[in-house]
């Protein structure tokens, strides 16, 4: 489903060496709900990042779906990412001068989907975060938690397999925080395999299984 | 493809619009540039078209130099860009050449039938029988005149639609009379709006000059002792006084031309020229060495020069400009495509690939290129009118008009040079790493 490993990452610069992430070696089961822990700095962001194809590594295997992803180009890569992976960010990223409707488009853009094809995703992703009337807002228009829930229907849209997931609750306040946790444990039920990554031990533990990471290595794991 | 093309020049059209200012002063730089180097272009362009092209290659114009042995002409670069009387009709009745046509300039004066219209003058052209037929000049009505008429100097005239009209209305005027300064005419043609540019076949009197009004016989010059118009240059004085003396005399003003269908014939009449040449210095005449030439139209007009040197320089100095333009838009792009490093960031991690974006970034270029070019075009407009204000030559304003052509390519020069230009700023603005935009971190 998704396997890594010994998958090493360093971050060079004209003086300073970082190694972020050490011969790390993770697999990840389909329906999976796999919360990511750790101190700043841990490698934990970079382990995001390269599971959902934003950066390249030094070493090491990494299987997706069945594909090693070394050797792929950058138009097969995004690709697979546009097809398999949703993301969701802490500051939700989306695009401020497109409304909620143009926003949860641009995955289902770069995939060629119809016009029908689209809006059909589009109406049934915003049904399921909750925010079937907020299709022509702008971003700003909207509180923290519905821009989250914004970009959880715009990850969900193209039906990914993985949902990978930095700190979704980081910018919410408990409440909200709340909703947007539940509102993932739903689509994990449904089947998406999650992948979150968080400083709060209280969400690591609604996950399904916690990966401890510090100095690039997985400390522990624990399951839930 | 298409429905991503069409994504793309959406997305151009907001972002666009999302920074007005930014785009604007974009669009400015890339039109300012275009109208300045487009108003250049069109000034070399116009001036070296070629003005005859189906004939350009069998028409000669024919310089003998009869010039002072101590004062060269032009400095000795060129014969005569004349011919003298004696030489003109002594080459006209050998007859050498296939075709060939003396001519003259004059102005006459049209009296119109009716009282009540006031006489006007017109520009004439005295010419020899075969200059409709060498110049291919295309006829709305009758013809031109044959051999016979030049030979008994007949009063016969062609005009031009636009005189024929002020003075006939839509009517066939052929076969009836005008009157040039006190003398009947009989009208045999009616030629359309025939203006060459340049105006190849008088082009010492001025390659910018309008076509004429009026066509006549050219031995009707001598035979009626008609006034001449434009240039006449003599190398020493008269010997004697009145017409006759001037058409003994070294003085050029006449243009001769022939048609000579092949390098053949071009060669046997240079060496024609040459005998002529040699047989009148036995007379006493010609004290230079032979310069006799036959030089195709656009050779001719290369070597007077009909593009000006000047319009060369600002050529050069205006696609100069543009590209200082193209500098300036460089930077703006770069600000305006870097400032959306976030945005691309999100979309890469949206599945766009570098390619996609590139595409996408480089639309946005090519439509403020195809508004900067539209806008150069406005600006190329101005630019020949300013420079239309520094001809002395007032009928220089007729050849300094953009055609279909130039306007096209100003659109398509701007395109492409915005789309040069986002090159650069769009590779770096793709080249960004998705993740470092993304983190909360």
């Amino acid at each position: 489903m998704l396997t890594m490993t010994n998958v090493s990452k360093t971050y060079r610069t004209d003086t300073v060496q970082t190694q972020a992430l050490r011969e790390f070696s993770l697999h990840i089961h389909e329906g999976d709900f796999v919360a990511v822990t750790g101190p700043s700095g841990s490698g934990k962001t970079t382990f995001l990042n390269i599971t959902g194809l934003l950066e390249t590594f030094d070493s090491g295997k990494y299987d997706l779906d069945g594909r090693d992803v070394a050797n792929l180009s950058d138009h097969e890569l995004s690709r697979l990412r546009n097809e398999k992976i949703g993301f969701i960010f802490q500051n939700f990223n989306l695009i401020p001068d497109l409304n909620v409707f143009d926003n949860i488009d641009v995955p289902l853009r770069y995939r060629g989907f119809t016009a029908a094809e689209r809006k059909q995703r589009i109406d049934e992703a915003l049904k399921r975060v909750g925010l079937s009337g907020r299709a022509k807002h702008l971003p700003s228009q909207l509180s923290g938690g519905q821009q989250q829930r914004v970009g959880i229907a715009r990850a969900l849209a193209g039906s990914p397999r993985f949902l990978l997931a930095d700190e979704p609750t980081g910018n919410l306040d408990s409440q909200m925080a709340q909703g947007v946790m539940e509102l993932l444990e739903e689509i994990n039920a449904a089947g998406t395999t999650i992948i979150m990554v968080t400083h709060d031990p209280d969400l690591a533990k609604r996950a399904k299984r916690e990966v401890h990471v510090r100095d690039g290595l997985i400390q522990g794991t624990d399951g839930n | 493809m298409l429905r991503l093309f069409e994504y793309n020049l959406k997305l151009a059209v907001k972002n666009i619009r999302r920074n007005p200012i930014l785009s604007a002063l974009m669009v400015a730089a890339i039109g300012i540039g275009i109208g300045a180097s487009m108003s250049m272009v069109t000034v070399n362009y116009r001036f070296s078209l070629n003005p005859i092209p189906q004939k350009s290659d069998v028409l000669h114009y024919i310089r003998l130099d009869n010039w002072s042995a101590d004062f060269p002409f032009n400095e000795g670069r060129n014969p005569p860009n004349q011919m003298t009387y004696l030489d003109a009709t002594a080459l006209l009745r050998a007859k050498h050449a296939y075709r060939q046509v003396a001519m003259s300039r004059s102005t006459l004066a049209v009296e119109p039938e009716g009282r009540d219209e006031r006489p006007f003058f017109v520009d004439v052209r005295a010419t020899t029988a075969d200059f409709f037929a060498m110049f291919d000049v295309p006829f709305r009505y009758g013809t031109g005149w044959g051999a016979d008429a030049d030979d008994a100097a007949e009063q016969v005239a062609v005009l031009n639609t636009t005189t024929t009209e002020r003075l006939f209305g839509d009517d066939n005027p052929v076969g009836r009379t005008v009157r040039l300064s006190g003398q009947d005419y009989r009208i045999v043609g009616v030629i359309e709006d025939w203006e060459p540019m340049p105006k190849f076949y008088d082009s010492s009197n001025g390659p910018t000059n309008s076509g004429e009004d009026i066509f006549i016989p050219w031995s009707l010059v001598v035979a009626k002792e008609l006034p001449r118009a434009g240039n006449t240059n003599c190398w020493k004085p008269l010997e004697g006084s009145g017409l006759q003396a001037f058409l003994n005399s070294e003085c050029i003003w006449i243009q001769f031309w022939a048609e000579l269908r092949n390098s053949a014939e071009r060669e046997e009449y240079v060496n024609f020229l040459n005998a002529y040449v040699t047989e009148q210095k036995a007379l006493g005449r010609f004290p230079r060495p032979l310069d006799n030439r036959a030089t195709p139209v656009m050779e001719y007009l290369r070597e007077q020069g009909a593009v000006p040197d000047e319009a060369r320089v600002l050529l050069g100095l205006s696609l100069l400009f543009l590209v200082v333009c193209l500098l300036n838009t460089i930077g703006l792009l770069l600000a305006k495509f870097l400032g959306k490093a976030t945005e691309i960031g999100i979309r890469r991690a949206l599945g766009a690939s570098r390619r996609v974006l590139f595409q996408q970034y480089l639309v946005e270029a090519g439509i403020i290129g195809f508004t900067g070019g539209i806008l150069g075009l406005g600006f190329t407009w101005l630019g020949l009118e300013g420079i239309e204000m520094q001809f002395a030559d007032e009928e220089a304003s007729r050849i300094l008009v953009m055609d279909w052509n130039m306007a096209l390519l100003a659109v398509a020069l701007a395109i492409i040079a915005s789309l040069v230009t986002a090159i650069y700023p769009t590779w770096r603005a793709c080249s960004v790493q998705p993740a470092a935009y993304l983190s909360s971190n």
